[in-house]
């Protein structure tokens, strides 16, 4: 899951911007188990674990082996030009876990991460759960749950040959799967199609989801930024 | 990867899903290829791409008429119309391209998917970084850019020659004839691949001197390179790195909190992390 450590933002721009604004709208929360350590009854907490994520209505949630809660398919037929199902189906993400993975929920607001976090404390599934999001408000989320803080891992940033980086929308999009599996020249595409009325920014947002692998693209942050994008308000 | 010509209809949906951008339309078949060189294996096109399984012949009889007439044909973006795409079998060394390219491939050194790396997500139970040190996760290749293992070995061997030592338990680690030296095997070294990530834990103190380190090195390779900084909380869940990285002006916005809710749960475990301890 350090697939979901350098999610873009302004924050990281590499002329920075003086009062960037704060991401709202994208909190992940996910469960890993250690081989050997706490992996007895695995699918059971790992599912477990999702069936609690669902009652805070995330905007997404995946199985790193599998995909999330929007998954391409191979049986697809013409009429798909017209009526493609573009419906999420969280059933299949869990009852598809078969053994070792990461799981992850992605919720669109503060509120929603806590109150899943505080249910996490207490099921006590013992298995390592982690917030992936900004730190000051993870921080703030363990202060309010009554949770200590064991570790914590900053994303600093990128270096090296940061010209080859495509612009900072689209990096926002396509870093929303670490994992690489949302191309920049798709995110890119999207983003055009969307201003050229060709498909929403729903639309758009959901065909990017289906390529990340893990399920931790955020849909509604992914369509907010089209929507900013075809006003020119970034 | 390959595209079976036979079947391909020139569409151009899998040229932009290629992360790499290694798909392009031969103007002189009018066929979409891949550049053997440039792809990574990551499987992006192949498994992403949903599929219809059309008549080929059909498709481009259509294409054809409405490029005549100029209309424009607005497919999903995300459908191969013929299934054309085609994985190859791999073999060494070209198979580790895959291992470090597409996140559904468990690393065999490891047994994670993704990129095989378990950082501090795991550290509640595995206790791997611990107060007073710093675990570096120095990604190269991402976001989307791809790298080739001489890169990363330019940055290991100098790495190493600071007194770093990696993280045994790592996929980049396992695939070093000298992990003293930060030596990549020979055979791998021209591999491109869309990330992989090289652990090395620290003192806390040396957290500066490290990350100067990593930029300067970073200008000398031609890649990017993501880099993420870890450390163990205190009793009271304030962590010391904070205070250092605002110091030096790095930015850290964002990043991950291990809650510490995982616990060891099979008993022959427990007893040899006590005894560890």
């Amino acid at each position: 899951m350090t697939n979901t450590l350098h999610r873009y933002s302004e924050h990281y721009a590499f002329e920075r911007t003086s009062n960037p604004e704060p991401i709202k709208d994208d909190y992940i929360v996910f469960a890993m188990a250690s081989r050997g350590l706490n992996d007895d009854n695995l699918v059971e907490k790992y599912r477990s674990f999702l069936q609690l994520a669902l009652k805070h209505k995330p905007v997404n949630i995946g199985d790193a082996t599998k995909g999330g809660i929007l998954r391409p398919r191979q049986d697809m037929n013409p009429t798909a030009h017209w009526r493609r199902d573009h419906s999420p189906d969280p059933e299949q993400v869990i009852a598809g876990i078969e053994g070792y993975t990461t799981v992850a929920a992605v919720f669109d607001n503060y509120e929603a991460m806590r109150a899943f976090v505080a249910e996490l404390e207490c099921a006590q599934l013992g298995i390592s759960i982690n917030i992936s999001a900004p730190m000051d408000d993870a921080r703030r989320c363990c202060e309010e749950t009554g949770i200590t803080r064991h570790s914590v891992e900053y994303s600093i940033g990128f270096c090296g040959r940061v010209d080859k980086l495509p612009d900072g929308t689209t990096l926002e999009l396509s870093t929303m799967c670490g994992h690489g599996m949302v191309s920049a020249n798709f995110a890119r595409k999207m983003v055009e199609w969307a201003k050229e009325n060709r498909r929403t920014a729903e639309e758009a947002a959901r065909y990017m989801a289906r390529f990340c692998i893990c399920g931790v693209f955020n849909v509604h942050r992914a369509e907010r930024i089209i929507k900013q994008a075809c006003t020119l308000n970034r | 990867m390959r595209i079976d010509p036979e079947k391909c209809v020139a569409c151009g949906n899998c040229l932009p899903i290629c992360p790499v951008g290694a798909i392009h339309i031969d103007p002189a078949i009018g066929r979409a290829v891949v550049n053997e060189d440039g792809c990574v294996e990551c499987f992006a096109c192949f498994r992403g791409m949903s599929k219809e399984h059309l008549n080929p012949v059909m498709v481009r009889t259509i294409r054809q008429i409405a490029k005549f007439f100029r209309f424009r044909f607005d497919p999903e973006p995300d459908i191969c119309p013929t299934d054309a795409i085609i994985p190859q079998e791999l073999t060494w060394p070209r198979i580790v391209r895959r291992a470090f390219s597409d996140p559904q491939v468990p690393h065999e050194s490891t047994g994670i998917h993704g990129r095989g790396t378990a950082e501090v997500k795991t550290n509640d139970v595995t206790n791997r970084v611990k107060e007073g040190e710093a675990g570096f996760v120095v990604e190269f290749g991402r976001p989307g850019v791809g790298a080739r293992f001489r890169d990363i070995q330019q940055v290991t061997t100098a790495l190493a020659d600071c007194g770093c030592e990696f993280e045994k338990n790592n996929p980049v680690t396992s695939l070093m004839i000298d992990p003293s030296r930060g030596l990549i095997r020979e055979d791998i070294l021209n591999e491109k691949i869309l990330s992989a990530i090289v652990e090395i834990k620290t003192r806390l103190g040396q957290v500066p001197l490290i990350l100067k380190k990593i930029r300067d090195l970073s200008r000398a390779v031609d890649t990017v390179i993501s880099v993420g900084v870890s450390t163990r909380c205190d009793a009271a869940g304030n962590d010391a790195l904070h205070e250092i990285l605002e110091r030096e002006g790095y930015p850290m916005y964002r990043g991950k909190t291990n809650l510490g809710l995982g616990r060891i749960t099979h008993d022959t475990a427990q007893g040899k992390m006590q005894s560890a301890d």
